[in-house]
């Protein structure tokens, strides 16, 4: 086993955070506006605009920088990243290179055998994003949209920690999983709030390592498992075949290649653009308390790997469970609103079975999401409680949730206002069950005949009788009393 | 007051402490309007501007409506502010919406801002009135306002000498009396240089007393937004409309009070004298040396004491500035690049060629220089050599300032070494025009305040300037001091016999 090459994979991640403006300007972000609407002369770059640090961004990079197991700096500074493209409307991007706001990391996945495997990060910076530029095709023309130029991103770089493709993509799904649950951004790949960038070598059992490649262009957690698996393939044919090992051949970027499913070389490192960084002079450095780092902190939500853990260790949830109902931070949060109840947590099993049974199969039938759902969590939860009570029974509970979960509403005053509670005075089961045998007389001979399916019948006809409001249990003991 | 509208003559309104003017237009029951001033004011230029070349464009429409704004306050009863009235002269790296900013750079041809630079929003807003753009270096790099793409301007007291810059076009036009009050820019000596050059006061404040939001960057550690005018009351008034701290530059910074200190007296000043300023063995140096040595000995008489000062690391300020302004100008120049405003190079086939064609058709020699020597400077394996180095320099530059400050309460030295040179003269040399920077960076360096104020003529008839420099934040106090000199001294501005005004 250990004359197996050894994988190393790192990842580099821009996440764009959820702040309503940009990072240096007033300007406010969105995705989806047309082009160049949501600019303003700090974006546009216009002499004499001067930056100034929007500090929401600063809160939700120091949220996210903590729920990655971050030291956060005592004092950070802003540095200019000097290159000239069209869509960086400045010729430099304000970002930070020697004292990034947070440091010193690590998450942890599940390795390729399932077990716990803690990936370290180095650092995770802030910095402003650039504009987009789209080239005509066929014709010579470029344009610039410089709507998402000064989005805050945090810039988060793994150490080369993960071995397989499989652990890549497990660490970029726990990460975007993480900001989905502090909300700090949507970490959607599509919409480019999140994206990758995978960097791969392989060591050989002699000690031969090759040339470290960075692979930009992906647009998806599988196309980047995709990319470091092609190019583990690719730098270890290479190396049989061509001796190519670090050293002999230089680092370099390489963009992934959708439709052909391969990596296609774009530049080599050694030729990398000199970025000449030097202090911002525009922007003071930032100086940040501990206090606030602390209460940051302590504001934190449970992340979804411990609450995971918690649902099965503790609340005792089954796996298929705890997967549902941690899925996404509003299901997940849903949940934990129908599970506080007024007098300390319901029966998580219950609760549990409500929201992953009734309630999902509501929201899949209807095409729904959470918002659209008229029931509140808590209204759920009066619904289980007035079950636990034996107040109503369970298909009364799941009639009154179908309608719940349409117009909300308080289920313990509905039950009070149309009568809808359990049935249990002795005299009137008898009353319904002696009424249905008497309507019933051949059902009755039929099963005092042998034929037991017929005691179904009668039941039933007990229960409408009963308007529903039968407890089933006590019905079946009156019924086999009276049945003989 | 037929004589209004004369634009010259004695005791002429125009001529007034900025003070009077102001409470003149304040006055309901005085004639004199906001009007009758900005009219003047640009009766004046279109006269004397053609043989000065201080302003890249004239505002009279703006002007004359923002006076009309200040004379309707007065009607209505409203205050209009201290400045009420009088006409400001804007350097042309300050941001005016509905006028052209060129930078005097062929860049930003066609270029006008949409946003108003803090500092001339706030003098507006204290009633002065903006009646044209000036002329300076373009994107303020340079000595002698030759390197502007418009052309240099001229020094009021000598039209064949240079006014000095970059805030060349503001000193002329502040001294030719065509505006009592200028905004000019402070980089590395931009305003303290051409206001010693033509004979006013200029003041660089302390780094982060002015918004720099609307100015066109130079050097962003460096530059300073500072009052020219013609005495120390007059600058202390449009500073006092312009400082303050402003949200849209995160480098302001609150500071103490600039109103005048009654309390202020010659007698038990400390001033301390520099050695490295002296400018003994200075080509042509004697005459300025001779100057500041007379208010030298007016202090004296006046019981002030002189404290031997030295500040090892000034010798060093002119490389060190020299590295660190290019440094940040390269940077803060790559934004015009032809992509979004100003100027395009046209028929080009590619993105590298659009960016070389404009720039190298857009920028002018200096402002090339410049970006080469900054961005050699920030290379990769130069910047630790370079680019740090200066700025520990400048780290220890300020700690030399501090402790010559426990020392004395003020420096005096001489703002530059010689009066007016002729216009062409350095303009082959730039090592020598850099030298002409050497008795004023290191107050940009270390972010400190300074002021140069009239101490007198040369044999020739042209202006010197004594420079004082303070403590951060304590420009209420040089202003003060200045006032005292003047008064002690009897130098001030003396008005320049200039053609067209007679």
């Amino acid at each position: 086993m250990s004359d197996a090459p050894r994988v190393l994979v790192g990842v580099e991640v821009h996440l764009q955070l959820k702040t309503t403006t940009k990072c240096f300007s007033p300007s406010a972000y969105h995705y989806g506006a047309d082009p160049n609407t949501l600019i303003d002369p700090v974006v546009m770059g216009l002499p004499g605009a001067l930056p100034v640090l929007n500090r929401e961004a600063v809160r939700l990079a120091i949220r996210t920088g903590l729920a990655l197991g971050c030291e956060i700096a005592e004092v950070t500074k802003w540095d200019r990243k000097n290159y000239f493209y069209p869509d960086l409307p400045k010729g430099y991007q304000i970002s930070q290179f020697d004292q990034p706001l947070c440091f010193d990391g690590g998450i942890e996945i599940d390795d390729d055998e399932g077990n716990p495997k803690r990936v370290r990060i180095r650092r995770a910076h802030l910095e402003e994003d650039t504009g987009k530029s789209t080239h005509d095709e066929g014709g010579n023309k470029s344009r610039v949209d410089l709507n998402r130029a000064g989005a805050p991103l945090l810039e988060i770089v793994s150490e080369p920690d993960m071995t397989s493709a499989g652990e890549a993509e497990r660490y970029l799904n726990a990460l975007r999983e993480i900001v989905s649950f502090l909300g700090t951004s949507d970490g959607n790949m599509q919409e480019g709030n999140l994206r990758c960038e995978p960097n791969v070598n392989v060591i050989f059992a002699n000690g031969d390592k090759t040339a470290i490649v960075e692979v930009k262009n992906i647009n998806s957690v599988r196309n980047m498992g995709r990319a470091i698996e092609c190019e583990v393939e690719r730098q270890t044919r290479e190396y049989h075949e061509h001796g190519r090992v670090m050293g002999n051949t230089p680092r370099s970027t390489r963009g992934w290649d959708d439709v052909n499913g391969t990596t296609v070389h774009q530049r080599f490192k050694e030729s990398a653009d000199d970025y000449r960084y030097f202090p911002e002079p525009d922007l003071p450095p930032l100086h940040i308390e501990r206090r606030y780092v602390e209460a940051e902190r302590a504001d934190l939500p449970e992340l979804p790997r411990a609450r995971r853990t918690r649902y099965r260790d503790t609340l005792g949830l089954s796996a298929y469970d705890t997967e549902i109902l941690t899925a996404g931070p509003a299901i997940s949060a849903w949940f934990e609103r129908a599970l506080a109840g007024p007098t300390g947590a319901r029966d998580a099993k219950l609760v549990a079975n409500w929201v992953q049974g009734e309630l999902m199969r509501h929201l899949n039938e209807q095409k729904a999401s959470l918002e659209d759902v008229a029931l509140q969590p808590e209204e759920l939860g009066e619904l289980v409680d007035l079950v636990t009570a034996g107040t109503i029974n369970a298909r009364t509970a799941k009639e009154l949730f179908r309608e719940l979960v349409v117009s909300g509403g308080s289920p313990a005053a509905i039950v009070e206002a149309r009568g809808l509670a359990q049935v249990s005075d002795r005299g009137a089961v008898e009353a319904a069950v002696r009424a249905a045998m008497e309507r019933h007389a051949q059902a009755v001979e039929d099963f005092r005949g042998g034929n037991a399916k017929a005691r179904g019948r009668i039941f039933g006809e007990a229960m409408k009788e009963l308007k529903g409001q039968g407890d089933p249990k006590q019905v079946n003991e009156v019924l086999t009393e009276l049945l003989g | 007051m037929l004589g209004a509208f004369t634009p010259f003559g004695a005791d002429h309104p125009l001529d007034l402490p900025v003070a009077a003017m102001a409470a003149r237009v304040r006055d309901k029951d005085d004639a004199l309007t906001a009007v009758e001033l900005v009219q003047t004011a640009l009766l004046r230029i279109e006269l004397l501007d053609p043989g000065l070349n201080a302003f890249l464009c004239v505002t009279g429409e703006l002007g004359l409506a923002q006076a009309a704004a200040v004379d309707a306050k007065v009607q209505a009863g409203e205050d209009p502010g201290p400045l009420a009235g009088v006409p400001l002269a804007v350097k042309d790296n300050l941001a005016v919406p509905g006028a052209p900013m060129t930078c005097a750079s062929k860049i930003l041809e066609g270029y006008s801002p949409p946003t108003w630079a803090t500092s001339v929003e706030r003098a507006i807003g204290a009633g002065a009135c903006v009646v044209g753009k000036t002329n300076l270096d373009e994107f303020a790099m340079g000595s002698s306002t030759e390197n502007s793409a418009f052309g240099p301007s001229r020094n009021p007291y000598d039209p064949a000498r240079v006014p000095g810059g970059s805030s060349g076009g503001s000193a002329a036009a502040v001294a030719a009396g065509m505006a009592p009050l200028a905004l000019g820019s402070d980089t590395g000596g931009s305003i303290r240089q051409p206001a010693a050059l033509c004979g006013i006061v200029g003041l660089k404040p302390t780094y982060g007393r002015v918004s720099r939001s609307g100015l066109v960057a130079f050097a962003s550690s460096l530059d300073q937004v500072g009052p020219m005018a013609r005495s120390a009351a007059d600058a202390r008034a449009l500073l006092q409309a312009i400082a303050g701290t402003d949200p849209l530059d995160a480098t302001t910074r609150p500071m103490p009070a600039l109103e005048p200190d009654e309390s202020t007296r010659l007698d038990g000043l400390r001033y301390g004298t520099v050695t490295e300023f002296g400018l003994d063995g200075v080509p042509g140096g004697e005459q300025a040396q001779a100057a500041v040595n007379g208010v030298r000995a007016t202090l004296d008489a006046a019981g002030a004491s002189s404290v031997a000062i030295s500040l090892p690391l000034v010798t060093s300020s002119i490389p060190v500035y020299y590295i660190v302004a290019p440094a940040e100008a390269s940077s803060n120049l790559a934004r015009y690049d032809g992509v979004r405003y100003g100027r395009r190079a046209e028929d080009v086939d590619s993105l590298q060629a659009l960016y070389a064609r404009t720039r190298d058709e857009g920028f002018g020699d200096e402002v090339k220089r410049r970006i080469l020597i900054g961005t050699f400077a920030l290379s990769s394996g130069y910047a630790d050599a370079y680019y740090k180095k200066a700025m520990a320099a400048r780290t220890r530059l300020r700690e030399q300032f501090d402790a010559a400050f426990e020392q004395c309460d003020v420096l005096l030295s001489a703002t530059t070494p010689t009066a007016a040179f002729g216009v062409g003269e350095k303009a082959d040399d730039p090592l020598a025009m850099y030298l002409c920077d050497i008795l004023t960076v290191a107050a940009n360096l270390a972010g400190i305040p300074a002021i140069s104020i009239p101490c007198g003529m040369t044999t020739d008839g042209l202006p010197l300037g004594l420079q004082l420099w303070g403590r951060p934040g304590s420009e209420g106090q040089l202003l003060d001091v200045a006032e005292r000199i003047a008064e002690a001294s009897g130098h001030g501005y003396v008005a320049p016999s200039v053609k067209g005004a007679e």
